[in-house]
């Protein structure tokens, strides 16, 4: 794991506000980590004032808090219950809206244009190989979302490197992190020593450079490529999750009957809380409605989750009725049937599943279940 | 930064006018309609089992496969069962009404394939009504294609579709028609007994045949298996999956089933590849 | 005219049949016909055939009160009707009637059991055939009870 050496260069932690005025400036709608409700979301972000300094998480599974640190780091915590789905795959959407007219009708307003282009400021690796999950699934299979597409266009990416990790992190044995490699216009990784608190800048474009351009900064010492280095790497060795990956298809596609199924069932209540924080799922439902007049009809699109009873719904009740069923439906989807739909494994390693799952089902130690690795029995 | 070509051409969400001209009962619960496009425009071209979303202005849309004869870009007809609220406001619309619908969507039958093989069809209730498209088809270009053998069994005499054609396609040359009900009263004096009774009455050339097979999943395991024990090559036997469809163009994921996106991989599915799926429960 | 003999010989049903077997098979059979709406046997009759079904179709009908009968299956050309005659009680299950008109070879039960007592491998080889018979009927009939084609 090297850092390259080329195209890289130091700001002071401060610049960060003029690069979020540069992006402003270029009318981008900045979105960045932002502290409410006890948990670091995203949100429109107009100062470096707005973002978190000086706070961290702790996770496990079921479990997320927020705790202070003394350092003051802008971006020294893991993932929140948020992704960046809720901008490029929101979840309520109106896909038409619809007219009587002389006896027929008529589709009006199928337009999907955002007023301004997106700038992510503070993409984690995990994150950025779940938008490359999304851009395949929504704009390079048989079709090409729309909304997804006109979203995703020009979005402004600003990948920020981690310099730690929680316990429910394991992105390193998913192949996604803890280093973003590509993908983004400017990357960062938050340097705090000897009192000096700056950011080793990486470009990965030609807007990116453009950016940059108007920031104060100088080149990057070798000093700060090796602090760079060790940073990540340290957030690599502290993650205590690993996902063994291995025959991962034949493993789950041989195990539908696998007694673990029963056993996650016993503890998963259905709520749907994993597809709502997932990076990558993507389950849309189609929702129809009319007004009271009957003259006036809408389509929206909203998020659903294979959890729900009603998702596998056909005449005479839904397919997969249990709770079973739905748990082994998204587990299977999202680690095996997913390489055989899009070529790559679903799940990116974020973690967020097993820290906001509410009885902390843990989606590595499920898999290692099935594998036989684990004794069977409650965790 | 990744800039992107926009590739739909029109919104698939987006339902075009169709005009009902008939509605006609079939059976106690289930209709055809038979739609023409506004103003003379041309029907999208359908092939013998894909599906149309269809939709009542306001109230929800169904998957429907086609009914009619997919080579007439005039009209597109539809066997509709009413079993919900969306299916029940398409059965009880009036001609002259407006229905909205999107498609065509999903993969057909393989009847270009079928062609100089005998075609076995094995339809069950309202799954006569996705492969009349295909004796249509057959009937029409007769000289290139073998034997036509329909099998089709319903729940009682009161249930059959098509009645009146079943008995047309038996009096055409080279074709076979066998009929069964699950039950039947004293005044049935057809053939009782589930739709696997029929193989054995049916002047088969298994290893010659090309089978497609449309009804409730679990009649279609069974007449696969069927199929299979008396010779037909897994690979020539198709069915056509339903599962709950939302969006029906591969992005909602509510119509997967193990890998497979009913929408877009199917409906249409040939055995081989769907037979590891069709023995487990709740997939 | 084909003799019995051959019919019986050639069924796939005694395929594999010793020829001593079939020659005594062949001493319990006799040719019958049955005119359209007869009934071949009744519920509750003693069971003392069975069929092998030559032309024709048979309807098996169960009977329940407040009900007209519901024929539950037809038997066609090559299938084989009644497998009581071979465990006790030695009686009929349901009726069997005649759907259209209808030839059978029968087959004399009776003497049959009393041949099967004596000899214990004819017993077996006649107990496996219709075994699978009992089989592809229970199948069938579950597929039937599953009622596949109700809306709900």
């Amino acid at each position: 794991m090297v850092v390259a050496k080329e195209q890289e260069s130091v700001i002071a932690a401060n610049e960060l506000g003029v690069l979020i005025a540069a992006l402003l400036r270029r009318d981008y709608e900045v979105i960045g980590p932002v502290m409410r409700d006890g948990a670091i979301v995203y949100d429109s972000v107009e100062s470096i004032k707005d973002l978190p300094a000086g706070w961290t998480d702790e996770q496990e599974p079921g479990r997320y808090r927020l705790k202070r640190r003394n350092d003051g780091a802008l971006f020294g915590y893991a993932v929140g219950p948020q992704s960046w789905k809720k901008y490029l795959h929101p979840a309520n959407v109106r896909l038409w809206a619809a007219e009587r007219e002389n006896g027929t009708f008529r589709i009006l307003n199928q337009e999907q244009r955002l007023k301004k282009r997106y700038a992510f400021l503070g993409v984690r690796s995990c994150d950025l190989a779940a938008i490359g999950v999304q851009d395949r699934v929504l704009l390079e299979d048989r079709r090409q979302d729309p909304i997804y597409a006109a979203r995703r266009d020009g979005v402004f990416i600003v990948a920020v490197q981690c310099i730690d990790a929680v316990s429910t992190c394991f992105c390193a044995s998913m192949g996604t992190g803890p280093q973003a490699r590509a993908g983004y216009d400017l990357a960062l990784t938050e340097l705090i020593d000897k009192g000096e608190h700056r950011f080793l800048v990486q470009t990965g474009s030609e807007a990116g450079r453009d950016v940059l351009a108007e920031l104060g900064q100088r080149e990057a010492t070798d000093e700060d490529r090796q602090l760079a280095q060790a940073v990540v790497d340290r957030a690599a060795a502290a993650q205590v999750r690993h996902m063994d990956t291995t025959n991962i298809r034949e493993l789950l596609y041989s195990n539908f009957d696998h007694p673990r199924w029963d056993n996650v069932a016993e503890r998963c209540l259905a709520c749907a809380n994993c597809t709502s924080v997932c990076p990558t799922c993507f389950c849309t439902t189609v929702e129809d409605m009319s007004d009271l007049s009957g003259e006036h009809a809408e389509r929206w699109r909203r998020l659903d989750s294979c959890f729900t009873l009603d998702f596998s719904y056909i005449h005479g009740g839904s397919v997969r009725a249990s709770t079973k069923a739905r748990y082994r439906q998204w587990m299977t989807h999202k680690l095996a049937s997913w390489i055989d739909q899009f070529g790559s494994s679903g799940c990116v390693g974020c973690g967020r599943c097993i820290t906001w799952c509410p009885v902390g089902i843990d989606i590595t130690e499920e898999l290692e279940a099935i594998r036989g690795t684990v004794a069977d029995g409650n965790p | 930064m990744l800039r992107i070509e926009p590739r739909e051409l029109s919104n698939p969400m987006a339902p075009a006018p169709y005009v009902v001209r008939s509605v006609s009962r079939e059976t106690a619960d289930t209709f055809t309609l038979v739609l023409e496009p506004l103003n003379g425009a041309s029907v999208g071209s359908f092939k013998p089992g894909q599906f149309g979303m269809l939709w009542s202005f306001g109230v929800g849309e169904v998957p429907i496969s086609m009914s009619g004869d997919t080579d007439d870009s005039t009209r597109m007809v539809y066997t509709i069962r009413s079993v919900g609220q969306a299916s029940r406001a398409l059965v009880t619309t009036r001609p002259g009404v407006s229905l909205g619908v999107r498609g065509p969507f999903g993969t057909s039958w393989p009847v270009d394939a079928a062609c100089g093989r005998d075609v076995i069809i094995v339809a069950g209730g309202v799954g006569l009504a996705p492969v009349r498209p295909i004796v249509y088809r057959v009937l029409r270009n007769r000289s290139e294609y073998g034997r036509l053998i329909i099998l089709y069994g319903t729940r009682r005499p009161g249930d059959l579709l098509f009645r009146k054609e079943l008995a047309l396609w038996a009096r055409q040359p080279n074709t076979q028609v066998l009929i069964t009900v699950d039950s039947g009263g004293q005044a049935w004096r057809g053939h009782v007994g589930v739709v696997t009774t029929l193989f054995r009455h049916a002047r088969l050339q298994p290893a010659r045949s090309v089978a497609m097979v449309c009804g409730p999943e679990i009649m279609m395991r069974f007449a696969a298996r069927e199929l299979e024990t008396l010779g037909v090559t897994t690979s020539d036997i198709y069915l056509s999956m339903e599962r709950n469809m939302k969006c029906a163009v591969g992005f909602c994921g509510h119509c997967q089933w193990g890998p497979h996106f009913i929408c877009k991989d199917g409906p249409v599915f040939p055995y081989d590849r769907i037979r590891p799926l069709l023995g487990h429960h709740e997939l | 005219m084909e003799t019995l003999e051959r019919i019986i010989a050639e069924h796939p049903f005694f395929a594999g049949l010793e020829a001593q077997y079939t020659t005594l098979l062949v001493g319990c059979a006799s040719n019958v016909r049955f005119g359209a709406g007869t009934y071949i046997f009744k519920e509750g009759q003693e069971a003392n055939e069975f069929f092998l079904i030559r032309q024709g179709r048979v309807a098996l009908e169960i009977f329940a009160p407040q009900r007209k009968p519901t024929i539950i299956e037809t038997l066609g050309e090559g299938e084989i009707l009644g497998w009581s005659w071979l465990l006790p009680p030695y009686q009929w299950r349901f009726h069997a009637r005649a759907v259209e008109q209808t030839r059978a070879i029968a087959l004399d039960g009776r003497c049959l059991r009393t041949k099967c007592e004596e000899n214990h491998d004819l017993g077996y080889e006649l107990l496996k055939r219709f075994a699978k018979i009992i089989e592809r009927r229970l199948e069938g009939t579950r597929l039937q009870l599953m009622d596949v084609y109700a809306a709900d």
